[in-house]
């Protein structure tokens, strides 16, 4: 059995390590160039010298778990290792200009936006590609919002629901909601896939779009996804494509090709930019010629040797405050670049086969098949102990009881980073946990920087900061 | 391993219908990493080099080395949302501290873990007042003077729960007390103001405002940054109910307007927020802990009752502005706060002793920036700047803005005699 053990000094019978305000905290008189009614009287924070700082940092960053540390299979997260040369790129000094500088004087920035505008929707199968949304849900949000001024444009302001599977991410029914529109949930038929009668009964005059993840939640793909893009079109609605799992069809098959009219590319998934515990990442979206004329405003567009910012004629507007998350998607052109037509295939290729070499190397029931890059497996096992767990045989779970319709869900995604030894131990890790006591299960995990974490007292304590530690 | 799963052929396990596979080529050559460095450096070369006095909501303070060197750890980089707490301590801690931080500054009692800039944290603010507020109405005020852009996308938030968006006036750069009390009424659930402002102004009536907004159960929220807030009188002090901004004057640089959304909240309103949210709770070894906390707020389990659809955020942005913080303590912090209004104020005597040109336009404490007026169209002075290797705002037909921030003395003197020489 293979066990990691995190860091795991331990500062002193309360504490794993200390807080920066009560490592060194300082008021000062404020005493500065405004009028006393304008400005507070004192200020106190935290004040730490560059070595503590170095400590205090290095210290919490050795309490985090990260691709670097160790497999990283969270189902749908597409936690696959990202490239230190892309951290190179994104800090030429060059490309850190202010967002308000007139064209003719960034033809660099725009010249590299242009360009991963055109391999996205290369990539897609879509005309048109903005790089503003910030993130994979600002990217859904962008695309409720052009399914929006569309209908709305062609005089159809009834179209007030959007359809989602029962297996969709969450975000789906959050960004369709926040868009203004009624959410239709439709159940998944028994093979895991749309249900089409369901579907045909959810669709109406009153339908906007299906959102719709391929491969799905469950790794499997939507066969009938011409069949569906049909009905969807025939009803006079949209059809949206969730690019969380564009990862499995990368050079193969492509969402434009299969009739879907707006989807979002997430890059800190699919182009390897880094997740840095939570972000940022980008979520740009790409649209079929329809809809091209509806993106946000800019455009990055080339007008002979010049690139430009345009504005669509019927644009939603922004949907970030300047052109996006820009040093991410420096990074992604550079991932791009470097894997080119053939890598883009080969990392599809290598992301499925990964997959299924996992799934084929579990004790554990998978009650879905066939699975792309992803699967979700049932251990009958309580999902999160499962998941603590595994912690203990130092690697991090997949994501847990998610989606809903299979219990105790365990959705894992091990990319196409991962070799044999680490896909074996990651297996390990998951058939050892299935022979251990339940016991076992529920005292996870022994070897990580904490023991398990109480999530109850947490919400019922509400301690958000050290002053509320402090009123204790 | 093809051989334990079963098949010959990778290809075997893709399960896709014929008429949707693709064959063709996308085009897309593939370089090595030398090659790949080399041509981003050749394009990003094409940006012209120029001093930027620009800011309107991105600003260029200095980031210490070592902010680049800690965040650039690959445990901090390359993991994702701590949704498995025990192993995810450290960068816990780390948003920990950063609420905590912001809740200095602010007064506010919750703070999140980032909204992606201060435009779409303006539009979750909106939102948020919308479900806390009883108003009749779900009315949006918003300064006159609030950049279009931000403007845009807060006309997106607010659009799915039809919350008009209207302006009230200001006066001198400041709110007009008087106007905005006419543009209220039961209907306004949210009035936005700003300090510094989009014109670099410091808003002189944030205290008014509260008690205007009180009268008529309207949420207060207040636009501004964790350096500003370093000097200016504490907003939860006068009435201030959310505080919303670009949290990224510290710890990004300039980054082509990549930023990182300040939110930060009254604690009757925590259920209702937006966002991760870091709380303390105690482990099996009966330690103090971090965990994300309330995620039934969020997304993957309220589902489209979630407070927001927010998922990925801007947390490693966040972490870099804590260090940041940390690093300048509160007298650093005060420092860049006092250049912040010195240099503006004797940029703008400067620019003022220049014959054709008046500034500040308005009479007022500014903050990193401020307007100017210029006799001759303003378009052609900042051509004719450009000209010399200096990028300004043009707000009109004949108003310039300037901003000092990262610029320094000897570049802020050249630039004084450029555009005595270009207005000549």
């Amino acid at each position: 059995m293979t066990r990691f053990e995190q860091a795991r000094y331990i500062q002193d019978e309360e504490r794993y390590e200390p807080l920066l305000s009560e490592k060194d905290s300082t008021t000062v008189d404020v005493d500065g160039p405004l009028p006393d009614d304008l400005t507070r009287d004192d200020l106190t924070m935290p004040e730490i010298s560059e070595p503590e700082l170095a400590r205090h940092y290095t210290r919490l960053s050795e309490m985090t778990y990260g691709v670097d540390n160790g497999p990283y299979p969270l189902g749908s997260c597409t936690m696959k290792y990202n490239p230190s040369f892309t951290e190179d790129v994104a800090a030429d000094p060059s490309g850190f200009v202010h967002p308000d500088r007139p064209d003719e004087t960034v033809q660099g920035n725009l010249e590299l936006m242009y360009t991963l505008q055109r391999y996205l929707a290369k990539i897609g199968g879509m005309e048109a590609v903005t790089l503003q949304p910030p993130a994979g849900a600002a990217g859904e949000f962008t695309g409720i919002m052009i399914t929006r001024a569309y209908h709305e444009y062609h005089g159809e302001d009834q179209r007030d629901e959007v359809i989602v599977p029962d297996t969709a991410h969450g975000t789906n029914f959050a960004s369709a909601a926040m868009g203004g529109y009624e959410v239709i949930e439709i159940p998944s038929s028994d093979d895991g896939r749309v249900h089409l009668d369901a579907l045909e009964d959810a669709l109406s005059e009153n339908t906007a779009a299906l959102m719709l993840t391929n491969p799905n939640t469950l790794g499997l793909f939507e066969k009938d996804i011409v069949e569906v893009a049909d009905m969807i079109h025939d009803a006079g609605a949209l059809l949206y494509y969730d690019g969380a799992n564009l990862n499995a069809l990368l050079g193969r098959a492509r969402p434009g090709d299969m009739g879907f009219d707006i989807m979002h590319y997430n890059v800190h998934k699919t182009f390897a930019t880094p997740h840095g515990g939570g972000g940022p990442g980008a979520g740009p979206v790409g649209v079929c010629s329809d809809l091209a004329e509806f993106l946000p405003n800019p455009q990055v567009c080339k007008d002979g040797d010049e690139y430009t910012t345009c504005e669509p004629e019927h644009t939603i507007g922004k949907v970030h405050g300047f052109q996006g998350n820009w040093l991410v998607l420096i990074k992604a052109f550079a991932y791009i670049a470097r894997l080119g037509d053939e890598g883009l295939r080969d990392t599809g290729a290598k992301a499925v086969l990964n997959a299924n070499y996992l799934g084929e190397q579990l004790d554990i029931d998978i009650p879905f098949r066939p699975f792309h890059h992803e699967f979700v497996a049932s251990g009958d096992r309580d999902a999160t102990d499962f998941a603590k767990r595994m912690l203990d045989y130092g690697v991090h779970p997949p994501t847990t009881k998610f989606p809903h319709i299979v219990k105790d869900a365990l959705m894992t995604e091990p990319t196409e980073s991962e070799n044999r030894h680490s896909l074996d131990r990651l297996a390990s890790a998951f058939n050892d946990v299935m022979g251990d006591s339940d016991e076992e299960l529920a005292g996870a995990p022994n070897y990580a920087s904490a023991g398990r974490v109480d999530q109850t007292k947490a919400a019922k304590d509400l301690i958000l900061s050290w002053q509320d530690l402090d009123a204790e | 391993m093809l051989e334990s799963i079963g098949v010959d052929d990778v290809e075997a396990l893709f399960d896709i219908p014929e008429k949707v596979r693709y064959d063709g080529e996308l085009g897309i050559e593939a370089r090595d990493e030398p090659t790949i460095k080399a041509e981003i450096a050749s394009m990003l070369g094409r940006n012209e080099d120029m001093v930027e006095l620009l800011g309107r909501g991105h600003y260029d303070h200095y980031v210490p080395s070592v902010v680049d060197q800690l965040s650039g750890r690959s445990e901090f980089l390359t993991s994702y949302t701590q949704y498995q707490a025990e192993v995810t301590q450290g960068f816990l801690q780390a948003l920990f501290e950063f609420q905590s931080m912001l809740r200095e500054l602010t007064g506010l009692g919750v703070v999140n873990c980032s909204m992606y800039d201060a435009p779409s944290a303006i539009g979750e603010a909106a939102t948020l007042a919308s479900r806390v507020r009883e108003t009749s109405g779900n009315r949006v005020l918003v300064p006159d003077i609030l950049q279009d852009k931000r403007r845009d996308v807060i006309e997106n938030y607010v659009a799915g729960p039809e919350m008009p968006v209207d302006t009230y006036p200001t006066e001198d750069g400041n709110v007009d007390l008087d106007g905005l009390r006419s543009a209220m009424d039961e209907d306004v659930v949210m009035v936005y103001v700003e300090s510094p402002t989009a014109r670099g102004t410091i808003e002189e009536h944030v205290a008014e405002v509260g008690e205007l907004t009180d009268e008529f159960d309207a949420m207060f929220t207040l636009g501004s940054d964790p350096i500003a807030l370093a000097m200016l009188e504490e907003p939860a002090a006068h009435g201030v109910d959310t505080v919303v901004g670009e949290a990224d004057v510290l710890g990004l640089p300039t980054s082509y307007g990549m930023g990182t959304g300040l939110f930060a909240t009254k604690k009757d309103y925590v259920r209702q927020v937006p966002g991760r949210l870091v709380g303390v709770s105690e482990d099996s070894n009966e330690k103090r802990s971090f965990t994300l906390t309330l995620q039934t707020r969020e997304q993957h389990i309220r589902r489209e009752r979630a407070t927001s659809n927010i998922c990925t955020n801007q947390a490693w942005v966040a972490l870099r502005i804590a260090m940041h913080m940390a690093l300048l303590g509160p007298s650093g912090m005060l420092e860049l706060a006092t250049e912040s209004v010195e240099r503006a104020a004797d940029l703008a005597e400067r620019v003022d002793e220049i014959d054709g040109i008046e500034a500040p336009v308005h009479d007022r404490h500014h903050f990193r920036e401020f307007v100017a007026r210029t006799e001759a169209p303003a378009g052609q002075i900042a051509d004719d700047l450009g000209e010399e290797g200096f990028a300004v705002h043009v707000l009109g037909e004949n108003e310039l803005q300037f901003c000092v921030t990262g610029v320094s003395d000897d570049e802020l003197d050249e630039f004084v005699s450029t555009l005595s020489e270009v207005t000549a």
